[in-house]
């Protein structure tokens, strides 16, 4: 019989800077429609770990794939992902409705224009679709970033600090966004320093320090309270 | 998902609205055109020079350095709220990104040859030679674009996320424009002197040899200058 094939598998990760690793022996796997939330200091490697996921930087040691494609595997591997970072990846010049449309078209998504309306009308910025994205305040622009990041149905989305900058509408039409992404099969990998919010989607939770993962476990036993002081605990120890 | 090709004209088309939108490279790059044809006249002495040696010369100065500035701006944008990992998260080769940005930089470049030409000639009163000096002389201008811009193209996108970027284009790509500006000069001096084109057919084969060779070697090394 087949393997089952996670949407994520990392094993053994490393992904180093000169001397320094920035991931250093990362290992987990995610099926279809789960969440896994990173937590973790500034320069624990979160962000590191998600481009390599991006097929943005090549590993240096281990194993990483994406719907069974190995990493950093080339079109291929990157059809399936959505990424959203802090930077919003947009062109200013550009109409929020142009900038969607545009990776619509670069993912090969057919009817692109009457998909990068739907996606926006999902982010609630369909009335704003052709501002240039120069007018639009920050928490919109990054509502639009996930348009573009989603406008393919990616089947792994991988999002880095997604709340950052967004109002409570834009936040709000975000977790509702993701909800439905997972609930179409998507798997989601997302760093956050928000423990609230990043629970609030996980199915698995971990905590990030210094290349590796100081914790990893499924959501289902985890207490929200208890989890916020023992981040505390392990945030410190790291400092 | 597009082909190599299609990804390219969508890269190429949202760069060229995204400079017709803003304009900020092509107007700098004009300017620049057209004030150093001036300075370059003002300073000429008509008696010691004749204007069919100077104008080559100026020709070609003027279109390195103004193209240059486009070549700078063209991943400049992309560096604008990391809009290039964008691209670079489309599965799309990465030799469509390179393609799609010299395409774009190849009309920026055609189009300030097109504003600094007549330009030129009316300051210095050369003439086209007719209509086959004048389609020989827009032959020149085509090819020498293309090799100016595959070169230019490459360094730009190396040198875009270092801190001493304005700096390190003209530094890498200026000794790999010598072999395209000096057939191009060559090419060009003869035809505004009204001589017949077979006398520059040497010089048009070697801008068409290392055109081939610099935008083949360029797509090639591109994939290698972006990937982290």
């Amino acid at each position: 019989m087949a393997e089952a094939r996670h949407a994520v598998e990392v094993e053994a990760l490393v992904r180093a800077f000169g001397p320094r690793r920035a991931v250093d022996g990362v290992s987990f796997a995610l099926d279809a429609g789960d969440c896994l939330a990173v937590f973790g200091p500034t320069g624990a490697g979160k962000t590191a770990l998600l481009r390599v996921l991006a097929g943005l930087l090549r590993p240096t040691r281990g194993r990483a794939s994406v719907a069974g494609v190995p990493l950093p595997g080339g079109p291929e591997a990157r059809r399936h992902i959505g990424f959203i970072s802090h930077a919003s990846m947009l062109y200013s010049a550009l109409s929020a409705r142009e900038n969607v449309e545009l990776a619509a078209r670069l993912f090969g998504v057919p009817d692109p224009r009457r998909a990068a309306g739907r996606v926006l009308e999902v982010m609630r910025m369909a009335s704003r679709a052709d501002t240039p994205v120069r007018s639009l305040s920050r928490g919109m622009q990054q509502r639009v970033s996930i348009a573009r990041a989603t406008v393919h149905d990616p089947t792994v989305v991988l999002l880095d600090e997604p709340f950052t900058g967004l109002d409570a509408a834009g936040a709000a039409a975000l977790s509702a966004a993701l909800g439905v992404l997972r609930e179409s099969g998507a798997a989601l990998v997302m760093v956050t320093h928000n423990l609230e919010e990043g629970l609030a989607l996980a199915t698995h939770a971990a905590v990030m320090t210094a290349g590796t993962f100081a914790r990893y476990e499924p959501r289902a036993g985890i207490d929200a309270r208890a989890y916020a002081d023992a981040y505390r605990t392990l945030v410190t120890l790291d400092a | 998902m597009p082909d190599a090709f299609g990804a390219a004209l969508l890269i190429a088309r949202k760069d060229l609205t995204i400079e017709f939108r803003t304009r900020t490279a092509f107007f700098s790059a004009v300017v620049f055109a057209l004030l150093a044809i001036v300075i370059f006249f003002f300073a000429w002495d008509p008696t010691a020079v004749a204007a069919s040696d100077l104008a080559p010369g100026v020709l070609w100065v003027i279109f390195t350095f103004a193209g240059l500035l486009g070549l700078h701006r063209s991943f400049g944008v992309e560096l604008e709220d990391r809009a290039l990992d964008g691209l670079l998260g489309a599965p799309i080769p990465r030799h469509a990104i390179y393609l799609g940005k010299a395409m774009a930089n190849l009309v920026f470049v055609l189009a300030i040859e097109v504003i600094a030409v007549p330009a030129v000639a009316l300051f210095y009163d050369m003439p086209l030679g007719g209509f086959a000096g004048a389609a020989a002389l827009a032959a020149v201008m085509i090819l020498a674009a293309i090799g100016l811009v595959a070169v230019g193209t490459l360094f730009a996108a190396m040198s875009v996320n270092t801190r001493l970027g304005e700096l390190l284009l003209p530094m890498l790509s200026l000794p790999f424009f010598v072999p395209i500006v000096v057939p191009a000069a060559q090419t060009t001096a003869r035809l505004l002197l009204g001589r017949p084109v077979i006398e520059s057919v040497g010089w048009l084969k070697i801008l068409l040899a290392f055109d081939l060779v610099f935008v083949a070697a360029c797509t090639l090394a591109f994939p290698y200058t972006i990937e982290d």
